[in-house]
């Protein structure tokens, strides 16, 4: 990492309310976090903890019904937060690129992907069709997709899921955005593949020295690329910080139950349970209090019922928002990575 | 693309084998035709000749492919009422029909895509209940009491327009009205479901993620898909127009072809109604083949399939 920090993108207490049927839900209640230039974020916490929400909240692609607050939403050192669809329009594919978690839906089945990759290189840089299909032609060969020219002619249904997201990375690449935003890029993918798809991001992100946003459930992937993480749970941040910290000694039990549901290479024998985080994620509507995770935490006390959700940051910048002290979870239930 | 070309047009060919075969049996099912062109006080010889003229006593299968046969080379027999070639009966007035046909479905069209797509835009807003207003009243006014009001109201008391024949265009734009009304509820409900359904598309958030511009998003990436089951029913409404046109054209007193099926079922008058229940079935088995091969190329995904 560059000691000079360039900051990409800074998100301060965002928070995302949608009007539904049984009252107001509050799916995103205080998210902050920022990603520098050349650095990766990764975003964990299982299905429905807010993830995708947060990432449209900063595209300003959040459902209309949906209502999007913030302390802060800076984006190369502008506030987003009034920006309104054509400003955003302009950041939009330019200097922020979103690769979505369904590859099979995600292209129009109508035209090629020439087609689809020249029109946002053709919309945002005054540039001729030429140039446009060679800046498409360059990047399907980054992504490694062989003969990239004669794919152009072609349409998605007749490219397989894994070469279809690696289309999708190539458009969000197109105009060389200063962030880039994958929302589990690799989960309708087969194992194989995920692995490829993952190097591939990391590859890129590092050649055009892009801020990332990795979005996933899977902290076997973190591990892998992430310069820093946060795990959220029901909504909002229940630890973070750098990596290795948060792997080396995860002071949630949230995340301590999350690293052991993941199998270690040479550590976990065959057959040997893996571990779970029994129970369902609370419903999030209405008011809220005290700690969300309390219904499924074997630490649980009437104590985390009343309490006002604080992090505690410990001088590495590693926080957690949790009444344990960081030495009171059992050191069995420690991270094994 | 080719394959699927050449598979559809053999359907096709099928298709029209079969329509011309009951065609044929049909009008035979009904009253001995030598009855009706001899004439009710005709003798039993006299109805025994016209029956040799005509082939009546030949086999049926023989009728049949001499009728066919010489129907494919354009000779569909003499109208037993006007004596005249069939053929020229009709070929005078098919271009008064299809001008109906084509102006009613094209103001059906220009009518319902625009507006199912701004009710699907903004579904429940004012314009969606004023698109469903529209639907529910073209659903439930049958249209010969439509085409009634029409008359009763820009013919008669304002005099705006012409209100019998086809000599001017003006003449047109009733009856048009009176036939595309019809079709405009099922195409602009089909419209604006499937737009509600592509604007909610995953490829649809990507467009917007991509930056581009509203008006691509909508007309390039949104309306291209959701036109596709619209073109196709649009082809399917323009053969039910041709046939629907009976009504119309007697009201207007139009002389196109539903007004000349219409006379010539009056007077049981056969080969004119063969001839033109074999060309308006043609025309549809054709129409619809030409929408399902439109659909291919608008949609690649098809022709795989
Ligand atoms: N348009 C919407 N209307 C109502 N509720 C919504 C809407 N979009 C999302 N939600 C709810 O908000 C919560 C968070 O959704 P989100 O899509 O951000 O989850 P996620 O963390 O991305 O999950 P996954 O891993 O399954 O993608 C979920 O409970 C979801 O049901
Ligand atoms: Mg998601």
């Amino acid at each position: 990492m560059s000691e000079k920090k360039d900051v990409v993108l800074e998100v301060d207490n965002l928070r995302i309310d949608i009007p539904v049927s049984a009252g107001l839900l509050h799916p995103v209640r205080g998210i902050s976090f920022d990603v520098s230039r050349g650095e990766t974020l990764c975003i964990v916490g299982e299905s429905g903890c807010g993830k995708s929400l947060t990432s449209l909240a900063i595209m300003g692609l959040l459902p209309k019904n949906a209502d999007r607050q913030a302390d802060r939403l800076n984006f190369l050192g502008k506030d987003i937060r009034d920006f309104d669809e054509r400003q955003m329009a302009k950041l939009r594919g330019v200097k922020m690129g979103m690769i979505f978690q369904e590859p099979m839906t995600s292209l129009n089945p109508s035209y090629t992907i020439g087609n689809q990759l020249e029109e946002v290189y053709l919309r945002h840089m005054s540039s001729n069709r030429l140039e446009a299909r060679e800046r498409a032609i360059f990047l399907l060969d980054k992504v490694g997709i062989s003969s990239a020219g004669s794919r152009l002619g072609q349409y998605p249904h007749q490219l397989s899921g894994g070469l279809r997201q690696r289309v999708m990375i190539a458009m969000a690449l197109m105009c060389g955005p200063d962030l880039i935003i994958a929302d589990e890029p690799t989960t309708a993918l087969d194992v194989t593949i995920q692995a490829q798809i993952l190097h591939l991001l990391a590859e890129l992100q590092s050649d055009f020295d892009m801020a990332m946003v990795l979005i996933t459930h899977d902290l076997g992937i973190v591990a892998r690329v992430a310069d820093k993480v946060q795990v959220m749970y029901a909504g909002r941040t229940v630890e973070e910080g750098n990596c290795e910290a948060v792997f080396d000694k995860p002071l949630h039990p949230y995340t301590s139950g999350l690293l052991r549901c993941i199998p270690v290479p040479g550590k976990t024998q065959p057959g040997e349970k893996l571990g779970t985080v029994p129970g369902v994620v609370p419903n999030l509507v209405g008011d809220l209090n005290g700690c969300m995770f309390r219904n499924r935490c074997e630490f649980a006390t009437d104590e985390c019922k009343e309490l006002a959700e604080t992090p505690t940051v410990l001088e590495n910048g590693h926080a957690y928002t949790c009444r344990l002290k960081p030495d009171e979870m059992e050191p069995s239930t420690g991270g094994r990575l | 693309m080719l394959a699927y070309t050449l598979k559809r047009i053999v359907v096709a060919f099928l298709i029209l084998l079969v329509v011309s075969g009951l065609t044929f049996s049909l009008s035979h099912l009904s009253a001995d035709p030598a009855l009706t062109i001899a004439g009710e006080q005709a003798s039993d010889e006299d109805i025994e000749a016209v029956r040799k003229l005509y082939g009546f006593d030949r086999p049926v299968i023989e009728q049949y492919v001499n009728w066919l046969s010489r129907a494919l080379q354009g000779d569909f027999g003499k109208s037993y009422h006007y004596k005249a070639p069939v053929v020229e009966m009709i070929s005078g007035r098919i271009g008064t029909t299809m001008t109906l046909g084509f102006l009613a479905i094209v103001f059906a069209l220009v009518i319902s895509i625009p507006l199912g797509t701004l009710a699907a835009m903004r579904p429940n807003s004012i314009i969606d209940r004023f698109a469903l207003l529209i639907a529910v009243f073209g659903q439930a006014l049958p249209t010969f009491w439509f085409a009634l009001m029409m008359i009763i109201l820009f013919g008669v008391w304002f005099r705006w327009l012409p209100i019998s024949g086809n000599t001017t265009w003006a003449h047109f734009v009733m009856p048009t009205i009176a036939l595309g009304y019809y079709a405009t509820p099922a195409l602009m409900r089909l419209t604006r479901a499937g737009m509600i359904e592509v604007l909610s598309s995953d490829y649809i958030r990507t467009a917007k993620a991509k930056g581009l511009s509203p008006v691509s998003v909508l007309f390039k990436h949104a309306l291209r898909n959701a036109i596709i089951p619209v073109v196709a029913l649009a082809a399917v409404w323009f053969g039910f127009m041709l046939g629907g046109s009976i009504v119309i054209e007697t009201i207007f007193n139009l002389k196109g072809i539903g007004w000349l099926s219409y006379d010539a079922l009056l007077r049981s008058d056969l080969p004119v109604v063969q001839a033109i229940v074999l060309i308006f079935a043609s025309f549809y088995v054709i129409l619809t083949l030409l929408s399902d091969l439109l659909n291919a190329y608008l949609d690649p995904r098809i022709s795989v399939r």
